[in-house]
């Protein structure tokens, strides 16, 4: 089942399937391991709902909704 | 000498690395980006003395960020003799992004694996063997915060910068590998040094590498329109980053030996810490609890509030000189008790001082330039030292544990809303301690009108050098009117400059530094007890700093002050009653009328300039506005004192009552202090790290104009409740351009000298 990242719930895990976004942000995601294969865990959201907090590659990241809508996951 | 640079993803302990190689002091935060310009030092165990650079923490050697350029060119520019590449242990993948780069760089590259001691604690273990044959690159185990592995490190190190190494990458296997391989071939052909890295940056199209070779930008510009990737289409970046990390996966990943279950199930320590201090409901409770006990535990002269419970006359020192330094009508907090001993130290010296000199018979001006000038300025600023101190210690501990962090990510969505990302509330929140490395700081933003915006408010976060300001004047205003409280007051102003922050950057990023609100996506450290070498270091640094600037420019200020104001226009010296007919008197009656609407100019009478000159020497240091109090105030009158005053407060009480302000001008006066320009270390600073000439312009423009709107308000509405109206009515029209700008339906130009930008 294909969902956004900012569309998944706390606790739930999956595999980065594409990175839709464009220019600096996707050059940053890339950077920060966002790429297609990676699983992500979606740790929790902050207390006002934005940013989320993921762990990926074995760290913890923290990314706005709207960054995270641009990242396709295939949930597990 | 040879030199060899730290290189490695933010937080990887690079600067702890740093600190323990050459001995120095360099700031360590548990922050991604501390570090935010190079630093040199020396390392004396090699063979030869060697030059170690600690260049700022990056993911990537991409050119999106000010940290990332500053990097990449001394990597390609400089030609270390090596390169100790630091990788954090606990977070190989990533770490080892930054490290397939560095491999296509012709430098010889060491790894140094970090922070294997929490690898093993958590029953992991990495094959050091193993990726050395895999990368291809000498490893050593290190644990840069408890001293091991150094000094394998830098024999490896060193003996790795006495060969060259050629370069290579990981990207054999990509279906790129043809056209960087044409490429590496065209740019070999004109002589360009690292023909390999230059090569795969422009591949990915790197605007720095499409501005140096356009020829060669244009082949891949070409063949990129026959190419399609099932994944990323003709996504060259995309291709690039993913071939890394793949071929890491494949190859390196497989050195890590997990001991135990997989890190996202598990609950470690920091998870717990980390459930708590960003849960759903308490997160923003907790972070506002813990920013008032800051403040509370350093200014607060009613500790824990345990005051109305105790009986009164409690304290059984009563009567002897320690009683003003534990509190009388409560506890004082730990902040103020030092405060308080260390104003007990000095003014035992100044009046040890004062009698041995009239035992002596010293000339009359001489003691009034030694006790009232040097003395009286000095030590009415380093009494807050403990203070300052305090705060800043505070702070540091926040930083090092890694909760700042967390408080960027709670407070992200709030700081959306005034067009920041949570990042900006590092640099905000240092701007507590100093404004200068606080302006360094914003270099970790990557958006310029953010970074821009940015530094025009850090000087509204009160800075430890105008909490004696805060707390000087709120104790004069309790002690000379009888009302509020001290602590209420300087909370009070805290919030005011916040206020003022928030307000100037919702108008600036409305009008003049409009931009999308820039991305949020930052690494979470792992929580760790602050290391208690680590904060001695930062306080260490802070007293230094410190006491160096009250001997030197401070000092310095308080005896010009002195003699100018201890001497007519013609020369001739006069005595403490005559100063009305001073230099400074005179400069300080000529520009007095600009302040009379702010409540502290003309109406102040014949002694008011000495809050105007006061204030313009606020500008040197910020120091120096109770220390020219101290410096004047024993001049003014000795009629008006008021006894049992300690300090800085002394000097206020005596100017209120030779002035005759009132509350809200001295309201306004701290209001003043607190937002306009800030000293000249900082005004330094923001020119260095401001984009252009014009910006920085605009900066001071700004500063002027703020400070003088604000304390203009605050004393008007003070003293005339119904001026209210009319500010409102100022601000409501004043909001309404700006809405009518943003709506194009108003166009003015701004002068050219004003403009924000380059």
């Amino acid at each position: 089942m294909n969902k956004k990242l900012s569309e998944m719930s706390a606790g739930q895990s999956g595999l980065v399937t594409r990175v839709t976004a464009e220019g600096r942000i996707k050059r940053r995601l890339f950077d920060m391991g966002v790429t297609p294969g990676a699983e992500v865990y979606l740790r929790k959201r902050a207390p006002l709902g934005d940013p989320i907090e993921v762990n990926i590659r074995g760290y913890e990241l923290t990314l706005r909704n709207s960054e995270a809508e641009t990242v396709i996951m295939e949930v597990l | 000498m040879k030199k060899f640079a730290l290189a490695g993803n933010p937080n990887s302990g690079k600067t702890t690395l740093f600190n323990y190689l050459t001995g120095s002091t360099a700031h360590v935060g548990n922050w991604p980006g501390v570090t935010v310009d190079k630093k040199e030092g020396v390392y004396k165990k090699c063979p030869e003395p060697v030059n170690i650079i600690d260049l700022p923490g990056i993911y990537s050697l991409s050119p999106y960020t000010p940290e990332e350029i500053i990097s990449r060119n001394y990597i390609l520019d400089e030609k270390p003799d090596c390169v100790i590449n630091i990788v954090d242990a606990t977070n190989l993948e990533r770490n080892l992004y930054l490290t397939t780069q560095l491999m296509e760089i012709d430098v010889p590259v060491v790894i140094a694996l970090n922070m294997i001691d929490a690898v093993e604690k958590a029953g992991d273990a990495i094959d050091a063997e193993k990726l050395e044959k895999k990368t291809g690159l000498p490893v050593v185990k290190i644990s840069a915060l408890k001293g091991t592995g150094l000094d394998e490190l830098m024999k490896r190190a060193y003996a790795a910068s006495l060969k060259p190494r050629k370069a290579f990458t990981v990207l054999e296997g990509s279906s790129l590998i043809h056209l960087i391989g044409d490429c590496r071939i065209a740019l070999e052909g004109q002589k360009v040094d690292n023909a390999l890295f230059h090569a795969v940056k422009l591949v990915e199209l790197d605007e720095l590498e499409v501005k140096a070779h356009p020829d060669a930008a244009r082949t891949v510009e070409e063949f990129k329109k026959t190419f399609k990737d099932d994944v990323f289409g003709n996504d060259f970046e995309a291709v690039v980053a993913d071939g890394r990390y793949k071929y890491i996966s494949a190859n390196y990943s497989s050195a890590l030996r997990r001991g135990s279950a997989k890190s996202k199930d598990k609950l470690t320590k920091s998870d717990r810490a980390d459930r708590v201090l960003t849960h759903k409901v308490w997160g923003i409770p907790i972070f506002l609890v813990i920013l008032f006990a800051v403040f509370h535990l350093t200014i607060s002269e009613n500790f824990l509030f345990i005051g109305a419970a105790l009986p009164e006359g409690w304290v059984s020192l009563e009567g002897t000189a320690f009683e003003g330094v534990f509190g009388a009508g409560g506890i004082n907090s730990p902040g103020v008790i030092l405060f308080n001993l260390l104003d007990l130290a000095t003014s035992s010296i100044s009046d040890a001082v004062a009698g041995a000199m009239e035992a002596g018979n010293v000339a009359q001006w001489a003691q009034g330039l030694v006790v009232d000038g040097m003395l009286g300025g000095l030590f009415a600023i380093l009494s807050f030292l403990p203070q300052i101190l305090l705060l800043f210690l505070f702070f540091s501990i926040l930083e090092d544990s890694g909760y700042m962090a967390r408080v960027a990510f709670i407070l992200d969505r709030i700081f959306r809303k005034f067009g920041l990302t949570g990042r900006a509330f590092m640099p905000m929140i240092m701007g507590f301690g100093c404004s200068v490395p606080a302006m360094i700081n914003t270099r970790t933003l990557s958006d310029e009108n953010e970074r821009i915006a940015t530094i025009r408010v850090i000087p509204f976060f009160s800075c430890g050098a105008k909490l004696p300001i805060l707390t000087a004047i709120a104790g004069g205003i309790v002690m000379q009117f009888g009302i509020g409280n001290a602590d209420l007051i300087t909370y009070g102003m805290y919030v005011l400059g916040i206020t003022v922050a928030i307000v100037t950057v919702i108008l600036m990023r409305s009008t003049t530094m409009r931009g999308e609100v820039p991305p949020f996506i930052m690494e979470l450290p792992a929580y760790h007890a602050p290391q208690f070498r680590n904060l001695m270091l930062h306080l260490w640094d802070k007293v230094k700093h410190f006491v160096k600037k009250a001997f030197t420019i401070i000092l310095a200020s308080t005896i010009v002050i002195w003699f100018i104001s201890h001497f007519s226009w013609g020369w001739q010296y006069l005595s403490d009653e005559e100063i009305n007919s001073s230099i400074l008197a005179g400069l300080g009656q000529l520009v007095q009328p600009l302040f009379t609407p702010l409540g502290f100019g003309s109406q102040l009478g014949s002694w008011g300039w000495v809050f105007v000159v006061a204030a313009i020497t606020g500008l040197i240091a910020k120091e120096n506005v109770i220390a020219t109090f101290g410096t004047l105030a024993a001049c003014i009158t000795s009629g008006f004192v008021a006894d049992e005053a300690l300090g800085g407060v002394d000097s206020v009480v005596q100017m209120i009552a030779a002035t005759g302000i009132t509350v809200p001008a001295l309201i306004a006066f701290i209001a003043f202090n607190m937002t306009t320009i800030p000293c000249f270390a900082a005004v330094a600073t923001a020119k260095a790290e401001l984009p252009g000439k014009k910006s920085f312009n605009m900066t001071l423009v700004f500063w002027i104009v703020t400070s003088y709107l604000v304390a203009a308000t605050v004393y008007t509405v003070g003293s005339w409740w119904w001026t209210v109206f009319i500010w409102l009515a100022l601000w409501a029209a004043v909001i309404t351009l700006i809405v009518l700008y943003n709506k194009g339906k108003l166009k003015f130009t701004v002068p050219a000298f004003l403009k924000g930008k380059k």
